[in-house]
Order: C-alpha cells, then sequence, then structure tokens
C-alpha cells in the first residue's frame, strides 16, 4: 500500500529541484523545476514566457535566495522592467541589490557582416561574467532563436547552443530557455533537442469568445509529473496553475455537523445536518426555493457566528438580502457584522478559470467556514460541461482542503431526465437535495427529498416545502388512500378528515344519549319489579304470620278448653 | 597577449579624419578564429588602408564588462567605428570581399 508514495518521495529527494514559487506549479512538478539544469519553455506568442521565466527568476531571487541573469534578446532591460512592474516586481530595485541582472543581447542581421568562420564565445563570456557577477543560480535566455535572425551560419549556432546548454549544466545554474512554438515541432528550431531534461508548453485558446491559457509539461526526466492539460492564469500576482488531480484524494474529515437552518431539513439528515467540510448540491428546476434554502443555510451559520461567502451569478447582493428578507432571513445584519461576505458577478464577466482562482483568492482571504455558490448553472455559458464539471471538482478539493462546507445550487431542467444536473456534478457531491415541481389539481407545489447524502442515515420521505413569512418549513406530506397529496390537495384533504371525525364525534354522542335512556328504561323497570317482589314478600309474609297468629291463638285456645274441662271435672 | 597592438597614427588634419579608420577587434583569446582573423585583418589594412587605420585588438576574456557594453555575442568581431557609419563584422575576416565591404572600401 504504502510502497508507490515512498518511491515516489525517494525519487523527489534523488532530483534536486529549485521552487518555481508559482502558485499550482510546484505541486505538478513535485517540486519545481530541475536544479543546475535547463528547461524548455515554449508557446506562441503571447502565451506567456517571458512572465513565466522572470516570474521564476523574480521568486528565486527574492524567496529563495538564488540571484538570477535575465538574458534577454528581445525585449530591453527598461521594457521589461516595465512589463514587469504591474506584478509587483521592481526589476531596478532588484538589479540595485545585486539580485537580478539583465542583460540585453542586441543581434541584428542589418549591422553585421559575416566575413567567415566565429562562435558564440561573445554570449558565453558575457553569461559568465553576469553570473559571476552575482553569483547566480537562475539563468533566463528569451528568446534564445532569436540568434538565428541575427546570424546566418546555422551549422555554427547549433553547434554553439549545444555548448551553452552543456556549459550552463556545468555551471550548475537552473535555466530556462523560452522558444517559439514551431508550425510542426515544439520550437521553430527544434531547441527540444537541445534541452532534454524538461519540457514545459504553454499553449492560449479562445473559446467562445473568452481565452483559457493552458500549461502543459511535455516531459520532465527522472520525476513523476502531472501530464495533464492546466490552465493557468495571469493576474496581477502573476501566473497562478491550477492543477487539475494534483490535489489527492487524502483531505481531512470531520464529523462535526451543521445545521441547514431547516430544523425538519436537519431532522431528514439523520437529525443534525450536513456534515462540516461537506459539498451539498441543492438542485431544482426554476423557481423552487434553492436560493432560499442557501439564504437559510448562511443564516443559520452566521447566527451561529460562522463566516461565509455567497457568490452570487444571477442576482445582485441587495436584491438577494432584500429577497431573503420577505421569508423572515436577515442577512443585512450578518453582512454589518462582517461575518458574510457577498462577491456577485456575471459568469460571462470572467473565463472558468478566472471565476475559480477568484473565488480561491477571496476563500483564502476570508477564511469562511461556508461558502455557496448561486447558482452554477450558469457557468456553462462560459465553458463546456466538461470544463464546469473540471472547475467544481477543484473547487470541491481545494474547499474540502481547508474544511469548508460548500452548498451549490444548480437548475434542474423538467425534460423527463429532471435527476440529473447539468453539470453532472451530481457524484462529485456528499448531499444531493432534488426541490420539486409537484402538480396536480391546477396548482405547483414543492417536494423535497434527499437524493442521497454520504455517511449518514437520512430519510426517504418527499416532504411538502413551503415558503412562508416565517421562513423556510417542511410539512409532512398526506398520505392518503390516493397517494401522496400536497399542497391544497393535503389541506382539503385534512379538512374532510376534520370533517368527518365532527360527524363522527356526533354519532357517537347520539348512540351515548340512547343507552343512557335504555338503561333508565330498564333501571326503572327492574325498579318497579322489586317493588312488586316487596309486596309479595308482604303478602306472603302477613299469612305467614297470620298462620302463627291463628296457631297460638288455638293453642290457647284448646288449652283454656282443656282447663275449664278439667275445672268442670 | 596581442593586447593593444597600435599602428602608427598620422591623422592630424580635419580633411584626413574621414579617411582614416578607427578599428576594434574583440576577440576571444588565442583561438584559432582570433589568431586567424588578426592576420587577415592586418594583412587587408596594410594592403588597402596602409597607413589609414588604428587597430586595436582586445581580448574579452581580459575584459568581461565589455562584452555586455559593446554588444558582443559572435567573436571574432570588428568593429568600425570610423569612418561613420559603425560596422560590425564577424568571423575570421578569411572572406576579403566581405570586409571590404563591411568596411566601405572597394577592392581595386
Amino acid at each position: 500500500m504504502s510502497l508507490e508514495p515512498s518511491e515516489s518521495t525517494k525519487m523527489h529527494r534523488t532530483l534536486p529541484k529549485s521552487s518555481s514559487g508559482m502558485r499550482g506549479l510546484d505541486e505538478i512538478t513535485a517540486g519545481g523545476l530541475p536544479s543546475g539544469r535547463p528547461t524548455l519553455i515554449c508557446g506562441a506568442a503571447g502565451s506567456g514566457k517571458t512572465l513565466f521565466s522572470m516570474e521564476f527568476l523574480v521568486h528565486g531571487a527574492t524567496r529563495y535566495n538564488e540571484p538570477g541573469v535575465f538574458v534577454a534578446f528581445e525585449e530591453k532591460a527598461e521594457e521589461l522592467a516595465v512589463n514587469v512592474a504591474s506584478l509587483g516586481f521592481d526589476l531596478n530595485q532588484l538589479q540595485a541589490d545585486g539580485k537580478i541582472r539583465i542583460d540585453h543581447v542586441r543581434v541584428e542581421r542589418s549591422e553585421i557582416e559575416e566575413t567567415g568562420e566565429y562562435n558564440l564565445e561573445g554570449l558565453f563570456i558575457r553569461l559568465g561574467y553576469a553570473i559571476d557577477s552575482i553569483g547566480a543560480k537562475r539563468v533566463v535566455l528569451d528568446t534564445i532563436e532569436s540568434l538565428f535572425a541575427g546570424l546566418t551560419n546555422q551549422g555554427v549556432l547549433r553547434a554553439e547552443l549545444r555548448r551553452l546548454f552543456e556549459w550552463l549544466k556545468e555551471k550548475k545554474v537552473t535555466t530556462i530557455i523560452t522558444g517559439e512554438k514551431g508550425e510542426a515541432s515544439l520550437t521553430r528550431q527544434g531547441l527540444e533537442e537541445y534541452v532534454s531534461d524538461c519540457v514545459i508548453l504553454l499553449d492560449h485558446r479562445i473559446e467562445n469568445k473568452i481565452s483559457t491559457r493552458i500549461l502543459r509539461i511535455v516531459k520532465y526526466r527522472g520525476t513523476i509529473h502531472g501530464t495533464n492539460e492546466y490552465p493557468f492564469l495571469i493576474d496581477d500576482e502573476g501566473i497562478s496553475v491550477l492543477p487539475v488531480t494534483s490535489l489527492q484524494l487524502n483531505h481531512p474529515t470531520s464529523v462535526e455537523r451543521l445545521s441547514s437552518g431547516i430544523p425538519a431539513l436537519d431532522k431528514m439528515l439523520n437529525g443534525k445536518g450536513f456534515f462540516k467540510g461537506s459539498s451539498v448540491l441543492v438542485s431544482g428546476t426554476a423557481g423552487t426555493g434553492k436560493t432560499s434554502i442557501a439564504g437559510s443555510f448562511i443564516d443559520s451559520t452566521c447566527k451561529d457566528g460562522g463566516r461565509a461567502i455567497y457568490f452570487a451569478f444571477e442576482e445582485s447582493p441587495h436584491q438577494i438580502v432584500r429577497n431573503m428578507r420577505s421569508i423572515n432571513i436577515d442577512l443585512q445584519s450578518h453582512l454589518d457584522s462582517g461575518l458574510l461576505l457577498f462577491s456577485a458577478s456575471r459568469p460571462t464577466l470572467n473565463g472558468l478559470e478566472m471565476h475559480l482562482l477568484n473565488i480561491i483568492r477571496l476563500v483564502e482571504k476570508f477564511k469562511p467556514n461556508v461558502v455557496v455558490l448561486d447558482p452554477i448553472s450558469n457557468l456553462i455559458t462560459v465553458g463546456s460541461t466538461s470544463e464546469v464539471k473540471s472547475l467544481l471538482t477543484r473547487l470541491i478539493d481545494f474547499l474540502q482542503s481547508q474544511q469548508i462546507t460548500v452548498m451549490f445550487t444548480a437548475l434542474a431542467l423538467n425534460d423527463g431526465k429532471a435527476e440529473q444536473t447539468d453539470e453532472s456534478i451530481s457524484s462529485l457531491v456528499d448531499v444531493w437535495i432534488l426541490v420539486r415541481d409537484i402538480e396536480s389539481n391546477g396548482e405547483r407545489n414543492r417536494g423535497l427529498y434527499v437524493m442521497k447524502s454520504r455517511g449518514m442515515k437520512h430519510s426517504n420521505q418527499v416532504r411538502e416545502f413551503v415558503i412562508t413569512d416565517e421562513g423556510l418549513k417542511l410539512v409532512d406530506v398526506f398520505l392518503g388512500p390516493v397517494g401522496v397529496l400536497t399542497g391544497s390537495a393535503r389541506e382539503t384533504q385534512q379538512l374532510l378528515e376534520r370533517t368527518s371525525e365532527a360527524i363522527h364525534d356526533h354519532a357517537i354522542s347520539r348512540k351515548d344519549r340512547e343507552i343512557e335512556r335504555k338503561r333508565l328504561v330498564l333501571e326503572s323497570r327492574i325498579a318497579a319489579l322489586k317493588e312488586e317482589f316487596e309486596s309479595v314478600q308482604e303478602e306472603l309474609n302477613k299469612s305467614y304470620i297470620e298462620d302463627e297468629l291463628k296457631k297460638s291463638i288455638l293453642n290457647d285456645n284448646r288449652k283454656e278448653l282443656t282447663h275449664k274441662r278439667d275445672n268442670l271435672l | 597577449m596581442i593586447q593593444g597592438i597600435h599602428q602608427k597614427q598620422d591623422w592630424d588634419d580635419g580633411d584626413e579624419v574621414d579617411n582614416h579608420f578607427e578599428l576594434n577587434l574583440y576577440i576571444a583569446g588565442a583561438s584559432s578564429n582570433s589568431i586567424r582573423a588578426v592576420a587577415n585583418l592586418r594583412e587587408i589594412c596594410e594592403q588597402y588602408i596602409k597607413e589609414r587605420y588604428t587597430l586595436r585588438v582586445i581580448d574579452v576574456h581580459q575584459e568581461k564588462s565589455l562584452a555586455s557594453q559593446e554588444q558582443l555575442v559572435a567573436l571574432p568581431m570588428l568593429i568600425k567605428s570610423r569612418p561613420f557609419p559603425e560596422r560590425r563584422l564577424i568571423g575570421d575576416m578569411s572572406d576579403t570581399q566581405k570586409v571590404l565591404k563591411g568596411l566601405g572600401i572597394s577592392g581595386e
């Protein structure tokens, strides 16, 4: 398992590299350009070769304490200084400090008469002098092919260039040689023949009137490197390469949870909400409340003291704040407290890469806990599906490495295969919430369900999603005898149930009364019978007592008679 | 070693200034090109502009900062600073016709 990484790290150690200091480039080259060896940078006019090499040199001088010599065959030192001043490089100061030396080599064919054999010893002496005078570790030759325009003896030139590169290797300086792209070869004069250690190709493509700069490592001997085409940017901070896959899938994961701001939705997500650092996709057809869900999420984050950036590609910040207020979400207070940052721009303002870089820059500056992109669907207008997907992949990678939770909203088209978003990023995200129109009985209602949610138990229920003045609510859909009911159908059904309940209650009470009545009748009947029984009993008792009386009287009479008779005797 | 070889200067008169050749030959040490260039050039000068030239032979290895100042790339290089216009000739000066053309002298 650990065999491959250890092998690659061993390779890093064996081949020393000079860090370019350019964002992203060191990642895809696993450390920078090969130290003490020449690197060929080729590309068409305007592809950024000079800037690339100058940045390499300046970063070397300022950050890595490696002074550098810039041999300019095309531009004068003053012109160069002006050109790179926009990047914040003060070449004049660097030259005065002895950190950088610029030597402008001018070879004008019209001024030169060739009268026999010659070599380029003059260039060697110049370069050697410049290198030694400041102890340079880095050298740029921009663009050495100009020599071919100034001098006619190709054989001499080729032999001398071969000698020059060997000589530079011996001097142990890290060299960049730039070359203009040729018709069939990487460079017009086939410089790639001489520079065999590292070749980087810069390209400039225009699609849909929006340009993208591309960087590709054609070869890099003795090291692993990224082989893809990497988009890169040139702006006021210099060159930034945006590697697609350099960020490996090894970002830290968290078990911390973040509330979505909608308690019922949290309940659907195992009762706790999203994982921190996860990516959430909210997709749905137009007007299903995707932005409201995003707003609610931001609101809840900021209320908990978290920081959030809202990247709006469709609405202006004011519009969003106003609209959210109507559902009782106050984003303005978070703006005022500095917890929330809006960044609104039209997708067509920049190329995709510029968007990505803007996002990354802002994220690094603001350090948010939560990022919302609303909506990503519009980005498709400036790039192809695969480009947008690659952008979002890189963005998710980046944000996850920073443990930032991201929520995308995406417009899903209602074309039958609605389970798919345009950007086909549903496989990338951790949580996918789908808001769907449920249309029946002449009205449209919103149904919300959790399509997927990695790493947690989640509800499989469709909930009715209601936007009220008080905020967002999820209502349990009504499961009637005819299926799932929403909206007024649900309310009707509920009303119906209530009515029948009342009727039922009424019916029950009537039955109760009847029983009561019957009971009363029976009870009275029982009382009558009891009385009858008592009278019969009395009657019986009466005759019994009479009999006793009769018997005792008879006895008395008999005794009296007997006595009287005795007396008579 | 071949540094600082001066020919006689005999151009006091202003009229003759335009006629006088001021030549700087930059060479790289004792390479074969350098040696050939010095010999060839001297021969041409002696033949065509005898006593009308000043030739300085400079070894760039001895004075490296000159390389940048004088925009030297290919060596040997001859810079004719006078008479105007300035001309630059590279090579071992073996192509006499080209040297003459470069110096602005029509070979008789």
